[in-house]
């Protein structure tokens, strides 16, 4: 990343990650839907630790609450602390191969859903089971597509 | 961004506790309605985008659609809307009785309930809850607690005012109770959502209940939330125990939940609106809560103005 950057090209992908998040789904798939808002959030943090800090993953995080109806600042701390997490583990994460970061992103999201868990629990009724760990299971899925899309089509966009 | 500051550690300990804070906040107090409005128009735009591929299906179905088959739609709600018509005349014959005989009882008349048609968006909010976004918010006079109907029966009811769009909870979810009461004898109990949106639970009803397969459900208007006497739900199977205190009683929603795009928001016209009122019908505005509706266009406000009770 040298010289100066874009930064629409990553608004336009975090606002897409945000429609796909509340994207209708058919009932049965629903609960495998991807956290896509938290893969952004982590690949962001991943890639440009100095620019894309807590702060900001926390304002996406109250974005997300209220376009998601959950309590306020639900996901901004979930979101803040996947982002803390990432961060610190940057160095390493860049460097693994794509499947096994995979592996590591899904237990950073695991980190976000027990967070929305907990919350959830103290707030209101739980409902769902094991279904809930869902969409740790489909973001190890989702990771290296993004990842790829990310790559061929966002990044040279932030070049100037 | 602020990359010399506080250390990364100690940022996310201030977020920490913000966060902590806001829940609180949001969650107990119900102080943040300013912000969260404030967001929600910023949010407004996602949803609505989200929206519109099955909008567009929606116009593509409606655009596509062969004359023959607009003929054939048409016939048919010809049809409906004499049968409805008819069954209409005889509601208000019923309904003049009605007061006829509510005035023998020296009791009030119950008013006409204001309607107004919303659109549902195609915006899934979370897989394990029933919820649901609608078009209409704040700038339509909608309200919290507010009863949520569609054609065959209730909905749900608003949770959440926003200025442009609304929340809202279904009778199926888990979380929620409504008041109901068997339309053949007038016993009254709760029906419980269940996470599924095909059956409602009865759990508070006694062996030696009264009630049998078939019988329909209304709203009994305890609680305030709903207008009495809308259809909810239809039981399906009533299984007696010996052993326990309470039968189990299973019911299947009337209303198509989740599965017509189209709701209707009604203004409960109460008594006491009227008595707190007085029937001059100017169309002001009624208590300065805030949350009292204005009249407003495509709504059928044809008798008092609502007054309006936050039913929770």
């Amino acid at each position: 990343m040298s010289g100066r950057q874009r930064y629409w090209p990553i608004l336009v992908f975090f606002l897409l990650a945000l429609s796909l998040e509340v994207a209708p789904m058919p009932e049965s798939l629903a609960p495998w839907r991807p956290p896509w808002v938290v893969l952004a959030v982590i690949y962001w943090s991943m890639h440009q630790p100095g620019r894309f800090g807590v702060g900001v993953a926390w304002l996406i995080g109250l974005l997300l609450d209220v376009l998601k109806g959950s309590v306020l600042g639900q996901h901004a701390l979930g979101l803040a602390l996947a982002a803390y997490v990432t961060i610190k583990l940057c160095q390493r994460l860049r460097v693994f191969p794509i499947w096994q970061q995979a592996l590591a992103i899904s237990l950073i999201v695991a980190v976000h859903e027990f967070i929305g868990f907990w919350i959830d629990g103290m707030t209101g009724t739980l409902q769902g089971g094991l279904l809930r760990l869902a969409p740790i299971a489909s973001s190890v899925l989702v990771w290296p597509l993004m990842c790829w899309l990310i790559e061929r089509l966002v990044t040279p966009m932030t070049r100037r | 961004m602020f990359t010399r500051g506080p250390s990364l550690g100690m940022r996310l300990f201030l977020l920490v506790i913000t966060s902590i804070l806001l829940m609180y906040l949001d969650r107990q107090q119900g102080h943040l309605q300013n912000v969260r409005q404030g967001l929600s128009v910023a949010v407004y735009p996602i949803r609505l985008v989200v929206d519109l591929p099955s909008r567009a299906m929606l116009w593509a179905g409606e655009s596509l659609s062969t004359r023959r088959s607009l003929i054939e739609e048409n016939q048919r709600l010809h049809q409906d809307q004499l049968q409805s018509a008819v069954q209409l005349q005889r509601l208000e014959a019923l309904e003049a009785e009605n007061g006829r005989l509510r005035a023998l009882l020296e009791s009030r008349p119950r008013l006409p309930d204001r309607i107004l048609v919303a659109e549902m968006l195609s915006v899934d909010l979370d897989p394990f809850r029933h919820n649901l976004v609608i078009d209409k918010g704040a700038n339509d006079g909608l309200y919290v607690g507010q009863a949520l109907l569609d054609a065959d029966g209730v909905v749900g009811q608003i949770t959440r005012v926003e200025p442009l769009s609304s929340e809202a909870i279904m009778i199926s979810d888990p979380g929620h109770a409504t008041p109901v009461e068997i339309n053949r004898n007038g016993l009254r109990t709760i029906a419980l959502g269940t996470g599924d949106s095909s059956s409602l639970r009865l759990p508070f009803l006694p062996n030696n209940a009264d009630v049998v397969a078939g019988d329909l459900l209304v709203t009994s208007g305890l609680g305030n939330a709903f207008p009495s006497g809308y259809p909810v739900a239809r039981v399906l199977a009533v299984d007696r125990r010996p052993g326990e205190p309470f039968a189990e009683v299973i019911a299947e929603p009337t209303a198509a939940l989740n599965r017509k795009r189209e709701v209707l928001l009604v203004w409960e016209q109460t008594d006491e609106a009227q008595s707190v009122h007085p029937a001059t019908g100017d169309g002001a505005a009624v208590d300065g809560t805030g949350d009292a509706d204005t009249s407003t266009d495509g709504t059928r406000d044809d008798a008092q103005p609502a007054a309006t009770e936050p039913g929770q």
